[in-house]
């Protein structure tokens, strides 16, 4: 591999943490107040909230963040606490930490999105192929219309129309959550089994709203590969209907496939905000939201800055190990 | 024109279906009381009969008329933050692909830094960072400080191809500036293309609003339909069961969707008549 490649890649990678953490930094001070400081304040008087250890917060962050000290100081402080990953306490739940919290959530997050995302490359990919097979049965292609349909909907409207037909209708699986309530997590059959009825509605929101596109790119990919010469001629040496599909055709058109699933495997961590709250998931999205709710800065920061980490990181390796799997991609610009 | 449209059916199914909300929602602010979107404005609660035909809801919006004054509205904030978008967008992607050199690689290396950064969290951190209510067109305008990014990308490689084609040379070999150029060649041919293009970044604009908007980030006191969503997600209207609640302003969300889709999918086929048709 180029040498000048992965360093554009390492340098892009560091570019953009470096954006999401100033991001991070500057957009709540630009309104020319200091709301981190605000809230702080604001938390530490008011009533019913107050916590031991919020004059100590207060102190910490007056200290480190203090109004005396120049921006660019406050600003150099925060960068070194970003580079080591200490994003503080959470406010609103305040002995904890924001890492800790991250470390709870990000588990349920990964788990729900890819199982669900793998599930749904394969389940689409396969449509797909058939959609574009002409010797395919007839009731593949009564599918297309509802699969293009299903995925101009935003996963998580699906999501609530399916919480209502089958949890609060039919009542055939849990309204939300990620495992029953009172219970604890442990590694026993029976709480595995509550935890995958709880996934089954999130999943298949996520599932069913991405099926149409996997499906419209292979098909797409599909009808490319049977124009091919080697197809003709496969067929013309009376190659089996079953291999011609499988060994032939879709074995040539997965390959871009593959990129796009990578790709989606990439946005694991802020893939499924929004159905995460839909179902109060215990995943990182529903803390991002009571993030929002509470106005928990530091922990609204720590997850923004970790969602970002996540992704970029995961680019990057994508963007290091493709041109190893696809000799075709240059490692030249355009 | 007709024969044309009867060929690309998709292109009229997208119509019909926003032709058919822009007539809901004209036909609902001539027969409908649309002051009634604001609470206690009804009694609360009640499933739909003849009085509230959408019913209402827990804090007594007569539901008809939030869905007739959130549809254009949240439209608005698509169609806003889409064409800010696509202006700019366009500019960008002329100055970068015609000119190239230092502005194109700033440009290009803005938008793939600005392409992996997942939209929703810098929008998040921006409306959260805003003091005070917001507004529907701040909420248009937030949307818009990324809506300029996929545009850029689209059309400037639109525009790296048609700035080879014979004409241009020809134009630019008699003489032309290149701002003439711009204008008088490259513009006229990408318009349709600029069109699809905005289009889809309309739904995309609705689609981050609607997100912005259900985790609470939106205009309280605007009844848009994300809005809507965002209520009955705080009252869980849907453990309650009142369906008439939610149903509504989702039905509607779908159909602004796949008719936002199924037009600039028509508009795309229109733009590039020789490319196989991707649906």
């Amino acid at each position: 591999m180029r040498i000048d490649y992965v360093l554009r890649r390492l340098v892009l990678f560091v570019i953009i943490t470096w954006l999401a953490a100033t991001l991070n930094f500057f957009l709540p001070r630009i309104s020319g107040q200091d709301p981190v400081r605000e809230r702080l304040l604001e938390q530490s008087m008011s009533g019913g909230y107050v916590h031991t250890g919020m004059e100590e917060m207060v102190e910490r962050y007056e200290q480190e963040f203090g109004l005396d000290r120049p921006l660019w100081e406050q600003y150099l402080t925060y960068l070194g606490q970003m580079a080591r990953l200490d994003f503080g306490y959470s406010i609103s739940n305040y002995p904890r930490t924001v890492w800790s919290m991250l470390l709870e959530s990000v588990p349920w997050t990964v788990g729900l999105l890819l199982t669900s995302t793998i599930l749904a490359f394969a389940v689409g990919t396969v449509l797909g192929a058939l959609l574009a097979w002409p010797r395919a049965h007839g009731i593949v292609h009564f599918l297309f219309p509802p699969l293009l349909t299903l995925s101009a909907i935003p996963y998580f409207l699906l999501g609530l129309v399916l919480i209502y037909v089958f949890a609060f209708q039919l009542n055939w699986l849990p309204l939300f959550g990620g495992y029953e309530a009172g219970t604890f997590p442990e590694f026993s059959w029976s709480h595995i089994m509550d935890i995958l009825r709880h996934a089954i509605l999130p999943g298949a929101s996520i599932l069913l709203s991405s099926l149409g596109f996997w499906a419209l790119g292979m098909r797409g990919m599909m009808v490319t590969v049977q124009g091919e010469d080697y197809m003709t001629y496969a067929e013309a040496m009376g190659v089996k209907n079953r291999t011609l599909f499988f060994h032939y055709a879709i074995r040539n058109a997965l390959l871009p496939q593959t990129t796009q699933l990578g790709l989606a495997l990439s946005t694991i961590l802020s893939g499924a905000i929004l159905v995460e709250v839909i179902f109060s998931y215990p995943g990182i999205g529903t803390v991002l939201y009571n993030a929002i709710r509470q106005f928990d800065y530091f922990l609204l920061q720590g997850i923004i800055f970790t969602i970002v980490l996540g992704v970029t990181l995961a680019t990057l390796i994508l963007d290091l190990i493709y041109p190893i799997l696809d000799p075709r991609i240059t490692y030249d610009r355009q | 024109m007709v024969s044309y449209l009867r060929r690309n059916k998709i292109l009229v199914v997208g119509m019909f279906l926003i032709g058919f909300l822009a007539l809901f929602t004209l036909l609902g602010y001539l027969f409908w009381d649309v002051s009634m979107h604001r609470p206690l404005s009804a009694p609360a609660n009640q499933s739909p009969t003849w009085d509230h035909p959408f019913g209402t809801d827990r804090q007594g919006r007569d539901l008809l008329a939030v869905i007739i004054a959130g549809t254009p509205l949240t439209l608005y904030i698509g169609v806003l933050a889409g064409a800010i978008g696509v202006v700019v967008g366009t500019v960008l992607a002329l100055v970068s692909a015609y000119y190239g050199g230092v502005p194109d690689t700033l440009i290009r290396g803005a938008v793939d830094v600005g392409l992996t950064i997942p939209p929703l969290l810098v929008l998040i951190l921006i409306a959260v960072s805003i003091e005070g209510g917001l507004s529907v067109t701040m909420m248009a305008i937030i949307v818009a400080s990324l809506s300029w990014l996929w545009p850029t990308r689209s059309i400037r490689a639109q525009v790296l191809s048609i700035k080879e084609r014979a004409y241009v040379q020809i134009a630019k070999l008699s003489g032309t500036s290149s701002l003439g150029v711009i204008i008088k060649e490259l513009l006229p041919n990408l318009l349709p293309y600029i069109l699809a293009t905005f289009v889809s970044s309309t739904a995309a604009a609705i689609l981050a609003s609607v997100g912005l908007e259900v985790l609470g980030l939106g205009p309280m006191d605007s009844p848009t339909l994300g809005m809507t969503i965002y209520w009955v997600q705080f009252n869980a209207a849907l453990l309650h069961g009142m369906w008439w609640w939610f149903l509504p302003p989702i039905i509607v969300i779908i159909m602004l969707f796949i008719g936002l889709f199924a037009t600039s999918v028509g508009l795309d086929e229109l733009a590039n008549p020789r490319t196989r048709r991707a649906v």
